[in-house]
């Protein structure tokens, strides 16, 4: 069993004047230190379900709990104040300096100032951001800067929840990719339960444990982790939400680790030349990768190994190729297959902290993408 | 009649000689206007506040602002001797009270509604009780907007003050009456050059006041990395 930091049971929200639910008998766990994405087209009630959690909307039914107590318990004041909470357009307050923005839910929690102005520092060096820039005001930073002060700000008290309301939505496309890095960077320090609202698939594959898919009218469509999401789609809705490069996008979600991948026609720089002939005629390859001390040294071609055989020669004595593809066990798929595409290979040599790990090979990673026919 | 020749334009004598005179009118005149624009701020205080808290309150408000702020001021003036009483302060205070309030209400909502939504939303999402939001982050982010209009209120009010001198008030506007009326320039001279100094002087000292409260206003914004 593992922890459960949130949960929403039978949760609905009804706004008045309109006839249908905006969020419709949700239940829902997040499990404590994950990020749960709520993924799903504008008026899927996925904002709703974020700000009923800091009661920045009141639910008309169910029981919203944070570590087991009913948020509905305290006010709705003292609850926000143990809640970071990250908006798209970051509203910062203009007339603050990046510090006391920073500072905020600590100067309302009354702590001392020296402890305030460390935290302060804390942060600044956790989120990335320049110490330079504390007496600044907001207007004077970028919008990537900002962003980071939203998320200094919102971490501040150290609250174990972070609420995220598309947090990259303003910002260009490169600089989103940086902070999206950053954020995992960050959570593989902190360990927050984090909650994200997105419509953008590739960002909730990206940063999310957990893809809860709501269709308009807060239902959820599917509840999967992300490689699940892609491989096997609950609904017609799902599949068309995620887009028709489901098999594409999960290459960039798994990594060559996932892979049963195997040593392949190599062989140590201390075989005989005929183990490595004998080799080249099981694995049916044109080239024989030598290694020595386990570090792969170069691919040899399996013309030269047999002339060296005919003449007698050592396995020593044949000239090798260096890899032009190599991978890490934590490079994704998509970049694996990059290399092999570019280097003009078959296969990519797997370079584990400098030792050799084993081959990938296309076919390798064609199987890997494929549904389970069962 | 005196002639051109001993009737210049201003007789620094006579400066010299009636400037306990003339230093009580601006006096008069200063208590005249801080007096109207004090009033003005409270009452139009609570006018804003009534339209931020009652939307639907906006159009009367407005409607009556802006009715008082069309009367012409000699009428109101002489209209309201016969209640207050010819020597009485507020016989002129009011009017020119009632003439600052549709630029200050007008201001005071429309910096209040420029607060940034997500700039609101955030408090709340901090944890910030209505009446913080109010007075830390909606107030401060509305003062550029509230210091133009007391800048814009001050200076009119400035220039109204003169006029109340037909009502026996009115600070230099008594200085400039009197020269009209003894065709005697110097008093007119005086008098109207220093309630243009003291509007001018006034509009830059609330100026100097708006920009020191609101130092984010100062700096330039950094361009996008």
């Amino acid at each position: 069993m593992t922890d459960t930091a949130i949960r929403l049971t039978d949760v609905s929200k009804h706004f008045g004047g309109s006839s249908g639910a905006a969020v419709d008998n949700l239940s829902l766990d997040i499990e404590t230190g994950s990020i749960m994405a709520l993924l799903g087209p504008s008026g899927c009630g996925k904002t709703t379900t974020l700000r009923m959690i800091n009661r920045l909307i009141e639910p008309s039914s169910g029981v919203i709990e944070i570590n087991g107590v009913d948020v509905m318990s305290q006010s709705a004041q003292e609850l926000r104040r143990g809640i970071g909470y990250v908006i798209q357009q970051v509203g910062l307050f203009p007339h603050r300096t990046i510090s006391d923005n920073i500072a905020t839910v600590p100067t309302m929690l009354r702590w001392d100032k020296t402890r305030i102005s460390d935290r302060v520092e804390e942060l600044t060096t956790l989120v990335g951001l320049d110490h330079e820039l504390l007496d600044r005001y907001p207007d004077e930073l970028s919008g990537g800067q900002q962003q980071r002060v939203g998320v200094a700000r919102a971490l501040a008290a150290d609250p174990p929840v972070l609420l995220m309301d598309e947090p990259f939505g303003a910002v260009d496309p490169i600089v989103r990719a940086r902070l999206q890095d950053e954020l995992l960077d960050l959570q593989r320090k902190v360990h927050k339960t984090i909650v994200l609202v997105t419509h953008d698939v590739d960002e909730a594959l990206r940063l999310a444990d957990r893809i809860a898919l709501m269709n308009v009218g807060g239902v959820i469509e599917q509840l999967a982790s992300p490689d699940e999401l892609m491989r096997s789609p609950a609904s017609t809705f799902v599949e068309d939400f995620v887009g028709e490069d489901r098999g594409l996008r999960r290459l960039g979600l798994n990594t060559v680790a996932t892979l049963d991948f195997h040593r392949g026609p190599v062989v140590a720089d201390s075989a005989t030349i005929d183990e490595a002939e004998q080799l080249l005629l099981t694995e049916g390859s044109d080239w024989l990768g030598i290694t020595v001390d386990d570090r792969f040294t170069g691919w040899a071609h399996a013309d030269d190994v047999r002339t060296a055989s005919r003449d007698g020669r050592p396995l020593d004595d044949v000239e090798r190729f260096l890899p032009a593809a190599q991978v890490e066990p934590t490079s994704t798929l998509r970049s694996a297959m990059e290399l092999i595409m570019v280097s003009n290979t078959s296969v990519a040599v797997i370079d584990d902290g400098g030792r050799f790990g084993g081959v990938v090979t296309l076919e390798d990673i064609r199987r890997s993408l494929a549904v389970d026919q069962a | 009649m005196i002639s051109a020749a001993t009737n210049p334009i201003i007789r620094w004598e006579w400066v010299v000689e009636e400037w306990d005179q003339v230093r009580e009118a601006i006096v008069e005149h200063l208590i005249l206007t801080v007096l109207a624009m004090g009033l003005g701020l409270l009452v139009s205080a609570l006018l804003a506040a009534i339209i931020l808290r009652f939307r639907w309150m906006t159009t009367p408000i407005t409607a009556t602002t802006s009715l008082l702020y069309t009367l012409p001021s000699v009428a109101l003036f002489a209209l309201l001797a016969p209640v207050f009483g010819n020597l009485s302060r507020w016989t002129a205070v009011l009017p020119l009270t009632a003439y600052t309030l549709l630029i200050l209400v007008t201001n005071t909502v429309a910096g209040f509604l420029s607060v940034p939504q997500p700039v609101r939303d955030a408090a709340d999402g901090m944890g910030m009780s209505p009446w913080r939001r109010v007075w830390t982050v909606e107030f401060p982010l509305a003062v550029p907007y509230i210091v133009t209009g007391i800048r814009i209120a001050a200076v009119s009010t400035v220039g109204l003050v003169t006029v109340a001198a037909i009502i026996g008030q009115g600070g230099l506007g008594r200085l400039i009456f009197s020269g009209l009326r003894r065709a005697f320039w110097t008093p007119m001279t005086v008098g109207a050059s220093l309630s243009i100094i003291l509007a001018l002087v006034l509009d830059f000292a609330i100026l100097m006041i708006g920009l020191w409260l609101t130092p984010w206003q100062r700096r330039r914004k950094a361009s996008d990395r």
